[in-house]
């Protein structure tokens, strides 16, 4: 079992300011960006089957909305998970194992990347199909509301899924109930290869908010501290019954979409533009300049990350293969007796 | 009061109520099952009894609604969500399909969706070719979805109970022309229990399998049939998914001769995977004559009252089939 240091909220307010919040944020970030570059190791030298998805460039995201969350709130995620998932707190050896196609894995092998869910840090689910996950959230968010819970669901998915129909039901539902949910899309310009400006009128993914009458916003999803600010008012907005909110976090995959992409679609000197917006390095600097943190405690936390990673695929790789001995086991869950 | 008699949605509707009474997690959302009472009346005055919060008004959008189901069974509700026309479950197949039916599995059994999707399902009613069709077996062939087809209003209220207690997702098509039907129901909470057939009743003569509609018509039929010196077993399967076929096979071996019945159309129809699960055995052993099925035609559902009747199978073409399938050598 290994993980991240549970986010920490920032006692002044900004992750930019208070050094204990800014480590954990940092670590997360680190965490997804070193898990991610394992596993497309791991895939490179064959040791690592399927396909997978990568969020490298987008970890601000995921860490920024999540630093604003307790730990009894919900998510769903996409296909594109790790990171929601490791910044929850999900344990990265069960995750690691998961990928490795082990019975150890979240999903006993069954799901691998692209449907980890982790009931304890209420990770209600990565999810294959493109906004699948937001209408879920919405039950969840409305689950929250009937039993007079203070919990709020964040549902994160991408510039894509806001043309599915999903999208938009959900988004009605959650604003007519005014449901404690937290509509998070992660626009890296593109759904597979076709561009928001192909594929959208809008300026914006938040103008899609006004649609629904619910509050929109859009910030730089490569600035963590920016993300959290969002968060935040969203989940007070939530919390209060005042309704859901769209953020739109404006950010860039610098990998492909998935393993069979060639970049045909996006050139050369548009990744490297954004991979010079690295939230990371940004995040860093900023934290380096305030002087909250060295260049030690910096190198150090990175150490350590690689070695927790290492640690995960050691562990992982040493489990059992997944059992097809199994295989009928939970296709349905056995019927309470009593 | 086992004697007591009430209608097809009546029973639907006992079942949600007690269910309701029972357990402050059930809840029921669809489209105008509030004040409206729902499109066949089934919801009727449970809005007044349990308020717009438990008996949840929906916009039209299934996808959403369904979707909201599996969110809120996720974390531990149970959803009984009423969609309109069994037709428009299409609208929302993604959350059904890929998300309520795998998520047990998918995941590694970390969660599980406990909702229950109710349907009016088949034809009967003028509505032409959107709004009549039996879809049961696109929900048979999901692996993680149930799937119960009551023909009767005590298998209504106690396979519906079933249905909200089951830990999975289960699919209830209720058939429309059932709803007014009468029949007797106990008043207090039961169940039936999902996957195990329903033997209505016994004859030596043949065997009829039949779901849904095709259930009273075969009844109707076998009346009938009585008449002119056949004697009919009738068979029920009343769950789809999962598939009792004991009470199917034992019938066959007594008789030799078996008859299926559905209303939806016959190719690659649900008793198409009867017919082949008779074929493996052991009931093939038995048979004296082949397999027959008495099916809806293969084309959508018709308006005109003479087109849609000709569609699905009627009583005298049940009759017609046990006739000629008794003449077989």
């Amino acid at each position: 079992m290994v993980s991240i240091t549970p986010l920490i909220s920032p006692e002044s307010g900004s992750l930019e300011l208070d050094r204990s919040a800014a480590l954990s944020a940092l670590e997360s970030m680190l965490t997804i960006r070193s898990f991610e570059e394992a596993v497309d190791g791991l895939f490179a030298r064959g040791l690592m089957h399927g396909t997978m998805h990568l969020s490298i460039g987008q970890e601000a995201s995921a860490t920024g909305i999540c630093v604003a969350l307790k730990t009894t709130d919900y998510i769903t995620s996409t296909h594109r998970g790790h990171g929601h998932c490791i910044a929850k707190g999900a344990d990265l050896t069960r995750m690691m194992a998961e990928l490795l196609a082990k019975q150890t894995g979240y999903c006993r092998g069954r799901g691998g990347s692209m449907h980890i869910a982790d009931t304890k840090t209420r990770n209600l689910g990565a999810n294959g199909i493109v906004a699948g996950g937001i209408p879920i959230a919405v039950g969840a968010a409305l689950a929250q509301k009937m039993r007079n819970e203070n919990n709020v669901v964040v549902s994160f998915f991408g510039d894509g899924a806001t043309n599915e129909g999903a999208f938009h039901e959900a988004l009605n539902l959650g604003a007519i109930w005014d449901l404690p949910v937290i509509f998070v899309c992660e626009n890296n310009k593109y759904g597979m290869s076709n561009s928001t400006e192909l594929s959208m009128r809008v300026d914006k993914v938040s103008d899609r908010a006004s649609a629904y009458g619910i509050a929109g916003v859009t910030v730089d999803g490569n600035d963590v501290n920016e993300v959290y600010q969002a968060a935040v008012a969203a989940v007070q907005r939530a919390r209060s019954g005042k309704g859901p909110t769209l953020i739109e976090c404006e950010t860039y995959r610098w990998k492909g979409h998935s393993k069979s992409d060639k970049n045909l679609y996006r050139t050369k000197e548009e990744i490297d533009q954004w991979k010079a917006k690295d939230p990371i390095i940004r995040f860093q600097e900023i934290i380096l300049q305030n002087q909250l943190v060295t260049q030690t405690d910096v190198d150090a936390l990175a150490n350590q990350v690689r070695e927790t990673i290492r640690e995960a695929i050691k562990d992982a790789s040493a489990a059992p293969d997944s059992d097809p001995a199994e295989l009928l086991s939970s296709v349905y869950r056995e019927v309470y007796n009593g | 009061m086992a004697n007591r008699v009430i209608t097809y949605s009546e029973a639907v509707r006992e079942a949600i109520a007690q269910a309701m009474e029972a357990d402050s997690n059930v809840f029921m959302l669809g489209e105008d099952i509030g004040i409206y009472g729902g499109a066949f009346g089934v919801s009727g005055d449970l809005y007044h009894r349990f308020g717009a919060e438990r008996i949840r008004d929906t916009p039209i959008s299934e996808l959403g609604i369904v979707g909201a189901a599996v969110g809120a069974a996720l974390v531990g509700m149970r959803p009984i969500v009423e969609i309109q026309f069994s037709d428009f479950t299409s609208q929302a197949m993604d959350q059904i399909v890929n998300q309520a039916a795998k998520i047990h599995f998918m995941l590694g059994g970390e969660l599980s969706v406990p909702m229950v999707l109710r349907a009016p399902s088949g034809s009967g009613t003028g509505a032409a070719a959107q709004h009549s069709q039996s879809l049961e077996t696109w929900f048979a062939h999901i692996p993680g979805l149930k799937v119960v087809l009551p023909s009767n209003p005590r298998d209504a209220k106690g396979l519906l109970l079933a249905a909200i207690d089951d830990p999975n997702p289960v699919i209830v098509l209720e058939h429309k022309l059932l709803y007014k039907t009468s029949g007797p129901v106990p008043e207090e909470p039961f169940r039936t229990p999902i996957g195990v057939a329903d033997l209505v009743r016994e004859g030596k003569d043949l065997v009829i399998v039949a779901t849904g509609v095709m259930v009273s018509r075969s009844i109707a039929a076998a009346d009938q049939l009585k008449e002119q010196g056949i004697k009919a077993t009738i068979i029920d399967p009343r769950t789809l998914s999962p598939l009792d076929m004991s009470l199917i096979n034992d019938a066959i071996a007594a008789s030799g001769r078996v008859m299926l019945v559905q209303e939806a159309p016959k190719h690659v129809g649900f008793m198409a995977e009867v017919a082949a699960r008779i074929a493996e055995g052991p009931a093939l052993y038995s048979l004296l004559a082949p397999v027959k099925r008495i099916c809806g035609m293969d084309i959508p559902i018709p308006y005109a009252p003479q087109l849609e009747k000709a569609a699905v199978p009627q009583i005298e073409d049940i009759i017609a089939g046990a006739v000629a399938l008794m003449r077989e050598p």
